[in-house]
């Protein structure tokens, strides 16, 4: 097994806000790591750096042996162009609280935008693999439904169907089951299991801490910016060895 | 019967079939509006001084239809120059590059905050500023020499007022709609690796669109109208022309009104224009009921539509 990400001493502030104080962790090709942690703790801080929708001030990241969003060359450090940008996000998934899918599309043509106008796929060839997508996701019906025609759950799951529709080497998702009613979770979570269980690598915020005793690898206690302690998701959650994990576990528990 | 009929009305299982709150003043508000209605009616009947034939003599004349047509023309070019620049100078607002950024705030300050009409006559006597206009490399050499005074015609100075005019108003339009897209959107673009160009013209324009399209419809509609201005340039177009007419046979008020027929007429066309835009930039609308079948439903079943909504 090969480390798809790697991060080493990653710090992030805004103005004086200091949000990430010196994040290290790697994570494993096809195995799901489960971010967790009080709000403000700077989990959703430190995915969006991931893929570069933040950029971090000091430290390194990694995804497939690629730096993100510079290039090291002697001594300097070197800003990538919006282009190389891109390229690197193309290959990483995200999936966000609020959906965020455009709602001008339908769901089908969500899902082929990206193949189509960023990986210049042809339109029959893109449309297709959506279809097989959002069939994988329970959606089948409902190809040709905008947004607003769709429950939480469904959206949430168009979302997924189209960041997989890139192909990408990682997915992340933040928080992708807070905006939902409770009675919608299940479906998502469901999806998300099957990714997993398909050799997916994925970056999980979540707060539902079944998810991550069943379909996590590792867990990822996170408190004002640093990795309080990670681990096996059960022996984490079954027996946290640090105070702050077990003053969290024991609110939301 | 009645009884029984009263009876089966305070059936807490039946429909409700509630007796609708009288409204007297109501009544009097429309008897009164109507009456004011009939005068101002009667009195554009019977006043002879509307000189209705001649209205109907010059409302198909030729030199009315062509001044007709050459509003259209102007409203036309200038809106489309004038959305065109609208779109340029609010992205480059919205740019992150200073320089841009504050060229484009400079040029929606100054077109906004000066006269239409100063703008038109300064154009239209710009061989006063510069009575040539050269064309080469900046600070190099000049490849071709225009005379100011033949290249800048009234028609061409008349389409610069009013498109550049256009352009600072169009600029505020289009930024409040780019601004009106949430920002998740762009986040959801630039994560499946679409670059700022692609996410501008697939993602956040056409959202921006449903913003953009109400007001806008309202400024073609301005510019019909406000295109009456280039009649102090000598253009002929549909005031300047019945104003030729009206200083030859002194009939003012029915020349105006030829006028005026006609400016409504269009203005009626741009809105029913801009009802069908504002539907092709909202695919996921909910498509409701076509006007004539609700129009037909409140005007036959009035009062069952009240009860329905109770």
């Amino acid at each position: 097994m090969s480390v798809l990400v790697r991060a080493e001493g990653v710090h992030k502030h805004y103005g004086r806000n200091h949000v990430l104080k010196g994040i290290d962790l790697s994570l494993e090709e096809g195995q799901v790591m489960c971010l967790v942690g009080p709000s403000g703790s700077g989990k959703s801080t430190f995915l969006r750096c991931v893929n570069h929708l933040e950029t971090i001030n000091r430290g390194r990241l990694w995804v497939d042996g690629e730096l993100i969003g510079y290039r090291q060359s002697g001594e300097a450090l070197h800003e990538l162009n919006d282009k190389e940008v891109c390229g690197q996000r193309a290959r990483i998934g995200m999936v966000f609280q609020s959906f965020n899918l455009f709602p001008h599309y339908t769901a089908l043509e969500n899902v082929i935008l990206g193949p189509c106008l960023v990986k210049k796929e042809s339109k029959a060839a893109a449309t297709a693999h959506a279809e097989e997508l959002l069939r994988r996701v329970g959606l089948g019906e409902k190809l040709h439904s905008y947004p607003n025609r769709l429950s939480g759950g469904q959206q949430q799951r168009v979302a997924i169907a189209r960041a997989l529709a890139m192909r990408p080497r990682l997915m992340l998702f933040d928080e992708p089951t807070s905006a939902l009613d409770p009675e919608l979770v299940g479906e998502v979570l469901d999806v998300m299991r099957g990714l997993a269980s398909d050799g997916m690598t994925m970056i999980v915020v979540t707060h539902e801490m079944a998810f991550a005793r069943e379909a996590g690898d590792t867990l990822v206690f996170m408190d004002d910016g640093v990795i309080v302690e990670s681990g096996d998701p059960r022996e984490v959650l079954a027996r946290p060895r640090h105070q702050r994990t077990q003053a969290f576990l024991s609110k939301v528990l | 019967m009645a009884t029984g009929t009263a009876r089966q009305g305070l059936r807490s299982d039946a429909d409700i079939k509630a007796i609708p709150v009288r409204r007297p003043w109501r009544w009097v508000a429309t008897a009164l509006v109507l009456i004011l209605l009939a005068l101002l009616l009667t009195s554009m009947v019977t006043n002879p001084r509307y000189r209705w034939e001649i209205v109907a003599r010059y409302l198909l004349d030729g030199s009315v239809l062509n001044g007709l047509l050459l509003t259209l023309e102007f409203t036309a070019i200038a809106m489309v120059i004038g959305i065109a620049l609208g779109v340029l100078f609010a992205v480059m607002r919205g740019s992150s590059n200073r320089v841009l950024a504050w060229t484009a705030g400079g040029y929606i300050w100054f077109f906004r905050g000066t006269p239409l009409l100063v703008q038109l006559i300064f154009w239209f006597n710009l061989s006063a500023l510069y009575p040539t206009i050269e064309l080469g490399v900046p600070f190099g050499p000049t490849f071709a020499t225009l005379d100011a005074n033949t290249l800048i015609t009234p028609f061409i100075a008349g389409v610069l007022g009013l498109a550049l005019n256009e352009g600072a108003y169009m600029a505020e339009i289009v930024r409040a709609g780019i601004v009106s897209v949430p920002k998740g959107q762009l986040e959801a673009a630039s994560s499946l690796g679409m670059s700022k160009s692609m996410t501008m013209r697939k993602i956040v324009l056409p959202q921006a669109m449903r913003v953009i399209i109400p007001p806008t419809g309202n400024n073609a509609i301005a510019m019909l109208k406000t295109s009456s201005l280039i009649s102090v340039l000598a253009i002929p177009e549909l005031l300047y022309s019945v104003q030729i007419i009206y200083g030859r046979n002194f009939q003012t008020i029915p020349l105006l009104l030829v006028a005026s027929i006609w400016y409504l007429l269009a203005t009626s066309i741009l809105t029913a224009v801009q009802t069908r835009i504002e539907r092709h930039f909202s695919p996921d609308r909910d498509p409701g009921e076509p006007y004539g079948v609700r129009l037909r439903r409140n005007l036959t079943s009035r009062r069952a539509h009240v009860k329905e909504e109770r």
